[in-house]
């Protein structure tokens, strides 16, 4: 047994014992899910199988839930492992990542079978069966909506890249082909609707701002920095003249502006990672150990 | 890192965010609505983003709830509906029970709409086309809250909550830049220099990260103290650990930046 190799058993011999003290050793002890019985509207009463909500252990009505608290634990030991990485890649990282990504792509197909599949194209092409065998909501005469047929057929074609045969391969392009074409054309209109003209409409300010019959200074001065500073950026990007004289410092200047909104996006990804860990780490104390 | 962000969570450490005036533009957009008023709330976000945007969803169903606004959730993103049914579990059946509202009357859950930017279209359109029934398979029309409302545009705001695509951009170009929608956006960090420029003209609030939603429960809790303390707001909460990794890195920028400059001096020598 290596030297690295010892540490670790160490520290994982101290993390056991740290947690057996804190399971029996304190009077808050580790973590544990507790359910009640949720009230069921009244005409679902009997129908339905009953529910259970998460309740405070003091709680009478409240009693441990092995599942939910088995999944407590699953997510603590999925998150040190996630965390482990930080050390060295290791099989815990490993099977963790995997166990993500076939929970998330499986949890992805469930939701499209029953939302796309069923919701849409069953109850559409085919509603008494969909009315019958998933959604009993739907009127029991709903009229077929025959234009179904078209993402049935396109949506087979697809299937089609997937044949050994060379020859039909090809026709799975078609489908792709409507999708590409069909999203390019309303992006196009919408983007240069949204991101284009009404853009340009929003920097159209008026540099001296005078309202009720006063100068409104700061007001004034942000209009006039940001066309500033669009102009500017705008320079930048202009390469058919010498970014010389004038037009370089504004060029520069542009430059700058666009690093102090890389900086902005940038710090706001910080922001959003270290909540993700604060998030993580909260879990772990509230809910896991029960130290807050 | 780890000590830095761990110690201010077991401390509870947190100070309260002052408003800027972006967000109290928001929140003063939900609190002059009428009670009654039809908020629509899209969950465009998933687990990955839950720390930074489930706080802000949860300060909207906590001030939906105090005014008595009618809500309806959905989300855009199939991983969004487990937190449709998280935030109508702890806020409106939790928090809120005593208020007692009725599913299809006060509160409505449409579920997950498959379909990105054609899905957002749709839901200018017509609603029903987009959401034949709502998540318990129960048709629109049975429902009283949405008994009216032919299209998004028929609510009185929507506000997305968006991580990604399809999210705020695709909501400005589909539904409000062609259909005329009052949209507010609460935005992921990293999103929020893309979302800026559509404020005030195409959008009528954002709120921007962790940071925007501390600001929007700090108004929440000037505004209804008796209901909502800062101590349970997990954004406020969530903005202490910030604040010392902030402090942190701002340090080791400046350490590193110190340590080149002086290399380079002695280098030169």
């Amino acid at each position: 047994m290596n030297s690295e190799t010892r540490i670790l058993w160490i520290l994982l011999l101290l993390g056991g014992a740290g947690l057996l003290f804190k399971a029996f050793g304190t009077s808050t002890g580790l973590g544990a899910v507790y359910v009640a019985e949720a009230k069921l509207p009244p005409e679902a009463v009997g129908k339905l199988p009953p529910r259970y909500i998460k309740t405070d252990p003091a709680d009478p009505a409240g009693r441990l839930s092995w599942p939910r608290t088995v999944g407590l634990w699953l997510a603590a030991l999925f998150t040190l492992s996630i965390f482990s990485y930080l050390y060295r890649d290791n099989v815990f990282y490993k099977l963790t990542e995997a166990i993500i990504v076939g929970v998330s792509a499986g949890y992805y197909m469930v939701v499209g079978f029953w939302d796309s599949i069923v919701k849409d194209l069953l109850a559409s092409l085919w509603p008494s069966a969909a009315r019958a065998w998933a959604m009993p909501g739907i009127p029991e005469h709903s009229p077929v909506d025959a234009t179904f047929l078209v993402p049935l057929v396109l949506g087979l074609m697809l299937f089609l890249r997937f044949f050994p045969a060379a020859t039909c391969q090809w026709i799975a392009q078609w489908p792709l082909a409507f999708v590409v074409g069909t999203f390019a054309g309303l992006r196009l209109v919408n983007f240069l609707d949204a991101d284009f003209i009404s853009q340009i409409r929003s920097s159209l300010l008026p540099l001296v701002v005078i309202a009720d019959g006063r100068l409104h200074v700061v007001q004034s001065l942000q209009n006039t920095g940001l066309v500033l500073c669009l102009l500017a950026c705008l320079s930048y990007f202009v390469f058919s003249i010498r970014h010389q004289g004038p037009f370089g410092w504004s060029a520069r200047m542009g430059i700058w502006v666009l690093m102090m909104t890389f900086g902005a996006a940038f710090a706001f990804t910080v922001m959003g990672r270290i909540t993700l860990l604060t998030m993580r780490l909260e879990f772990l104390f509230r809910d896991w150990l029960r130290l807050i | 890192m780890g000590l830095t962000v761990a110690v201010p969570i077991l401390t509870r450490f947190a100070l309260p965010e002052p408003t800027s005036p972006l967000s109290q533009a928001f929140f003063d957009r939900v609190e002059e609505l009428p009670p009654g008023s039809k908020v629509l709330i899209s969950l465009d976000y998933d687990a990955a983003t839950e720390g930074e945007l489930g706080p802000m969803t949860t300060a909207f169903l906590r001030h939906c709830c105090l005014k008595g606004h009618k809500v309806c959730l959905l989300t855009l993103w199939p991983t969004g509906l487990p937190l449709c049914d998280q935030n109508i579990r702890t806020v409106i059946k939790g928090e809120f029970a005593d208020l007692n509202w009725q599913y299809g009357v006060d509160y409505v859950n449409l579920g997950f709409v498959p379909g990105n930017e054609v899905a957002i279209k749709l839901l200018a359109q017509d609603l029903r086309k987009a959401f034949p029934t709502d998540v318990t398979g129960t048709r629109l029309d049975e429902l009283p809250l949405l008994k009216d409302v032919r299209s998004a545009r028929d609510f009185d705001l929507v506000i997305d909550i968006t991580a990604g695509t399809p999210g705020g951009k695709e909501w400005v170009q589909y539904a409000v830049t062609q259909g005329g929608l009052k949209l507010a956006l609460g935005s992921v960090g990293v999103q929020v220099p893309q979302m800026a420029p559509y404020y005030p003209n195409q959008i009528v609030g954002l709120l921007a990260a962790i940071k925007g939603a501390a600001e929007y429960e700090s108004a929440l809790a000037q505004r209804y103290p008796e209901r909502i303390s800062l101590k349970r707001s997990a954004a406020t909460q969530r903005m202490g650990p910030q604040l010392w990794a902030h402090l942190l890195m701002v340090g080791l920028i400046l350490l590193g930046n110190a340590i080149h400059f002086a290399t380079q001096r002695r280098g030169r020598r």
